[in-house]
């Protein structure tokens, strides 16, 4: 594949075209020759879209959510990409992806771009898939980007830690549900919605959530009280404003909302607490910290993959994994032996860099 | 056998148009699919033509298959193949129809871009095989 049809292909996008959009995120999930040319090239575009994460377990209502949010921002006459993320299946590599039977609300309407993406089986090349579609779907010109993806593993993690804004979506009486979360999710919620919130055990599971919120501040918050009660002794109404913690614009504490998102419940407030967040990444340069740690990953992240490849046509040249595996089940010689040897060429071409 | 052509996967769209609601052929279909390693999106029931075209065209699929077992195919997939024709879809795109189709009906449906058609009793494996050979290439 020649690099001009690559920029052609980006011409195409950038001048709005759907097809081509489409075809680049074809082009970017498959890793198809030229991919890199056509990332690299969007790369000067992006910047200006909003990028908002949805994770949560299966059957949280991630996908009507989403649908919601898409039809709302419509309305304020703002377009809409959606990427959603849904497992693969380990053993075929099939995956039936079903996030798209939800969007009901945004039928036939083009300017809500939605597109499924599945897991793939890649290590860590998901998120890498994943940031590089958002990219295109920012160069094209997208105002709100929403990443939905199932929060059960790392990999999932990585992939709304894409985002500027996470939201965590619950369902009420979910204690084991929220039990997964404390070990993990927990940490990357900038928002937590409860969802469902007409189902019975809403309050108690918004109740959980504040708790475990504020456990997971609390080292901060100790600080803060401390504070805040010296304070006190000079102004007492100081006091119950700053109790009143969010009103800080440099300061963020998780939200937890409630919403019906098959009626439509709770999606303004949904909208505006996003907005305050994305007010607050702006005013504090979190943004432009988020924005210098992702490109670090990213970095990293493409190294890790490229040098990967070389190791393993390097195992290739000395006849494949298999026959030095069998070595190593013969007793003849042990993994960590294979490694320094097939590694041996690689430093090899890198000590002498240092001079 | 390049990394390029390992990370190669078919995509499909198992859509379910107009008031028609008979959906086990299209879930056996998505779930051979699956098992068969490719990628499956369903559309789900009663889809209207245009969200078909809008999935087809977002999705970026290979292979878009219809599933019509109420009689309406002279309607609806007209409407979703000048649908593919408008967003530069219809060339790269490996359509084919599943169903109750009458004998007299299928020249007309093959003369305006559809693949292939698939009657009842059609062996899983033919339909794998024959999208396995003929998804277009996505290069």
């Amino acid at each position: 594949m020649s690099r001009a049809v690559e920029s052609d292909l980006v011409e195409r996008l950038l001048d709005g075209e759907h097809r081509a959009l489409a075809r680049a995120i074809t082009k970017i999930e498959s890793q198809s020759p030229g991919y890199r040319d056509i990332v690299s090239e969007l790369h000067a575009h992006t910047g200006d879209a909003s990028v908002v994460g949805i994770t949560g377990s299966p059957g949280a209502g991630k996908s009507t959510l989403v649908d919601k949010l898409a039809k709302y921002y419509r309305d304020q006459g703002e377009t809409v990409g959606v990427i959603a993320v849904d497992p693969s299946s380990p053993y075929t590599g099939g995956a039936v992806l079903g996030d798209r039977i939800r969007m009901a609300s945004n039928v036939g309407d083009m300017d809500v771009f939605f597109r499924s993406m599945s897991a793939r089986g890649q290590l860590g090349g998901l998120s890498t898939a994943t940031a590089d579609a958002v990219k295109a779907l920012d160069a094209f010109g997208k105002d709100r980007i929403i990443i939905e993806t199932v929060g059960a593993g790392q990999n999932e993690v990585d992939v709304v830690k894409t985002a500027d804004t996470v939201v965590v979506l619950v369902q009420p009486g979910s204690g084991d549900d929220v039990q997964m979360l404390k070990a993990g999710i927990l940490e990357i919620g900038d928002l937590f919605v409860v969802n469902k919130a007409d189902m019975e055990g809403a309050s108690r599971t918004v109740a959980e959530l504040q708790e475990m919120i504020h456990l997971r501040d609390d080292p901060r918050a100790n600080l803060d009280t401390g504070h805040h009660g010296a304070d006190a002794f000079d102004d007492e109404s100081a006091d119950a404003e700053a109790s009143d913690a969010p009103d800080d614009p440099l300061v963020w504490t998780p939200q937890v909302l409630e919403t019906v998102a098959t009626t439509g419940e709770g999606i303004d407030e949904l909208v505006e607490t996003l907005d305050e967040h994305r007010d607050y990444l702006d005013a504090s340069g979190e943004l432009a910290e988020k924005a210098r740690k992702r490109a670090g990953e990213e970095i990293r992240q493409l190294l890790r993959s490229d040098v990967n490849r070389l190791l393993e046509a390097e195992l290739d040249r000395r006849g494949g994994v298999d026959e030095f595996a069998e070595a190593v089940v013969e007793k003849e010689t042990d993994p960590y032996a294979v490694a320094e040897d097939v590694l041996e060429p690689f430093r090899e071409c890198l000590d002498g860099r240092d001079d | 056998m390049s990394a390029d052509s390992e990370q190669r996967t078919i995509r499909c769209l198992i859509a379910k148009v107009g008031l028609d609601g008979h959906d086990r052929g299209a879930h056996v279909i998505s779930r051979a699919f699956r098992d068969a390693g490719f990628e499956v999106i369903y559309s789900g029931l009663h889809r209207a033509p245009d969200e078909i075209i809008q999935a087809t065209v977002q999705e970026d699929v290979d292979v878009l298959g219809i599933s019509i077992l109420s009689g309406a195919h002279n309607t609806l997939v007209p409407k979703v193949m000048a649908g593919l024709e408008e967003y530069g879809a219809l060339d790269d795109t490996l359509v084919i129809v599943g169903g109750i189709i009458p004998e007299e009906d299928r020249p007309k449906l093959l003369e305006q871009g559809v693949d292939a058609i698939f009657g009842p009793g059609t062996p899983m494996q033919e339909t794998i095989d024959f999208v396995k050979e003929n998804a277009p290439e996505r290069a």
